[in-house]
């Protein structure tokens, strides 16, 4: 466990090395990732910082994320969210990575407000399911599935910041990848993460 | 030797009656607004022109010009509040801004981006607020209403139809439209009136090619609300 703590030394060696994104802090930042409600288009754009994804792994090291498939968070100097919360699961996830993640950051539309899941908010929960598990067009004795290993769903999807504290918030459908590596190298090299230049943007 | 004020620190002139804001715009001073239109009356409903005069918090809109006044705007103070208030109005309503057509072309969230608003950080409401696609030619989308009353404004005073009313007290206001069925395609409207074309966010829609500007040609995408207001005001 301890080897991934002290980032604090790791930020004073960026700083000190004029906020330079490519200047390699002392220790690696320890940074996991995740899709809750969300279409894993975020973790996509991530990928869409391209080259920059080489100077990204001198300066930081994944644990619990999609691209190394640990499945359980441990401490991490960064936890970064994508997607809200629509089923019990996601709770447990997200509440995981706030115990773990010094910095937690919402990822794009969906973590920020809900996005495209809580389109479905204004509808009462067992008529989506219905709908979808037991009246659409070529179902038949369809029943709405309950196994226990189901997470539940919730009546509302929420976003993120309505269950746990956020730290930063990083909009975008999906936010860009020039946007994300802005935002990264900001907050690596110790300053107050803003997007400027047409990189804020909803959709 | 025409009367003036202080906007920020920097002198504004003004003719009496003008309000802050008319007089700032004019002046080339950018005061945000939602529900202000230079065709009609203040309303003063959005509250983003807030500023601080000779003291106190007020309307920009809907306060007039003093001479000597000492006038607030573009300070971390209000801007803080303008956000606030954006903040509010993307919690009231449902405003998602991938799927909506006017995306890029929204007031309500070119100023989110203005005030670089990340988060709406107030638990959101998600509303039910059901469509009206009745007429033939325009779709009303309810989630996205921000109650600025420019439709309302424009159908009653310049169309002469009166389609639209704001109804319900407080949390229950809403838009309504004004026939015994509550559809649009009950009324007179038609896609050629003012009010189809006033919404500044997208409740009031056109059917037909959607999404037809591309991304990066939109209003908002190349130059800012700030810049884009400052040069409709030199035109």
């Amino acid at each position: 466990m301890s080897p991934a703590r002290p980032p604090e030394g790791a930020r004073t060696a960026a700083r000190e090395g004029g906020g330079s994104p490519v200047s390699a802090p002392a220790r690696k930042l320890r940074v996991a990732t995740t899709s809750l409600a969300g279409c894993f288009g975020c973790h996509m754009s991530f990928l869409d910082i391209d080259e920059h994804l080489f100077e990204l792994v001198e300066l930081i090291e994944f644990d619990r994320s999609p691209l190394t498939d640990i499945k359980e968070v441990g401490p991490c100097d960064i936890g970064l969210i994508e997607g809200g919360v629509c089923n019990a699961e996601n709770v447990h996830v997200l509440r995981a990575f706030r115990r773990n993640c010094k910095t937690l950051i919402a990822l794009g539309a969906c973590a920020v407000n809900g996005g495209l899941p809580a389109q479905r908010n204004h509808l009462p929960l067992s008529e989506c399911l219905r709908e979808v598990y037991q009246f659409r067009p070529g179902i038949a004795n369809g029943q709405i599935p309950n196994d226990p290993e189901l997470p539940l769903p919730l009546d509302k999807v929420r976003p993120i910041h309505e269950v746990v504290r956020i730290d930063y918030f990083l909009p975008g459908c999906p936010p860009s990848g020039p946007a994300i590596w802005k935002f990264l190298t900001d907050l690596i090299a110790g300053r107050t993460p803003r997007l400027t230049g047409g990189l804020l943007h909803y959709d | 030797m025409s009367k003036q004020f202080l906007l920020d620190g920097q002198p504004v002139p003004f003719e009496d009656g003008q309000s802050i804001l008319e007089a700032a715009r004019k002046a080339g001073h950018y005061i945000p607004s939602l529900c202000w239109h230079k065709d009609f009356p203040a309303h003063g409903s959005c509250k983003l022109c807030i500023v601080k005069a000779a003291g106190r918090h007020v309307s920009a809109c809907a306060t007039p010009a003093k001479e000597g006044w000492e006038v607030e705007s573009n300070t971390p103070e209000m801007n803080g509040e303008r956000r606030a208030l954006l903040q509010m109005l993307f919690v009231e309503g449902n405003h998602f801004c991938p799927s909506c057509e006017k995306s890029g072309s929204c007031e309500l969230q070119a100023l989110g981006y203005e005030y670089e608003m990340l988060t709406s950080r107030f638990r959101h409401f998600y509303p039910d607020r059901p469509v009206d696609a009745s007429h033939p030619d325009v779709l009303l989308d309810f989630n996205r209403c921000i109650f600025c009353e420019l439709c309302v404004r424009a159908s009653r005073d310049v169309d002469g139809k009166s389609v639209f009313a704001l109804t319900g007290r407080g949390i229950n206001k809403h838009l309504v439209v004004n026939a015994e069925s509550g559809r649009l395609a009950d009324t007179d409207f038609s896609k050629d009136d003012l009010a189809a074309h006033i919404c500044p966010v997208g409740v009031i829609l056109h059917k037909g090619p959607g999404f037809a500007v591309p991304i990066g040609e939109r209003t908002y995408d190349a130059a800012s609300i700030r810049s884009q207001k400052l040069k409709e005001e030199e035109s």
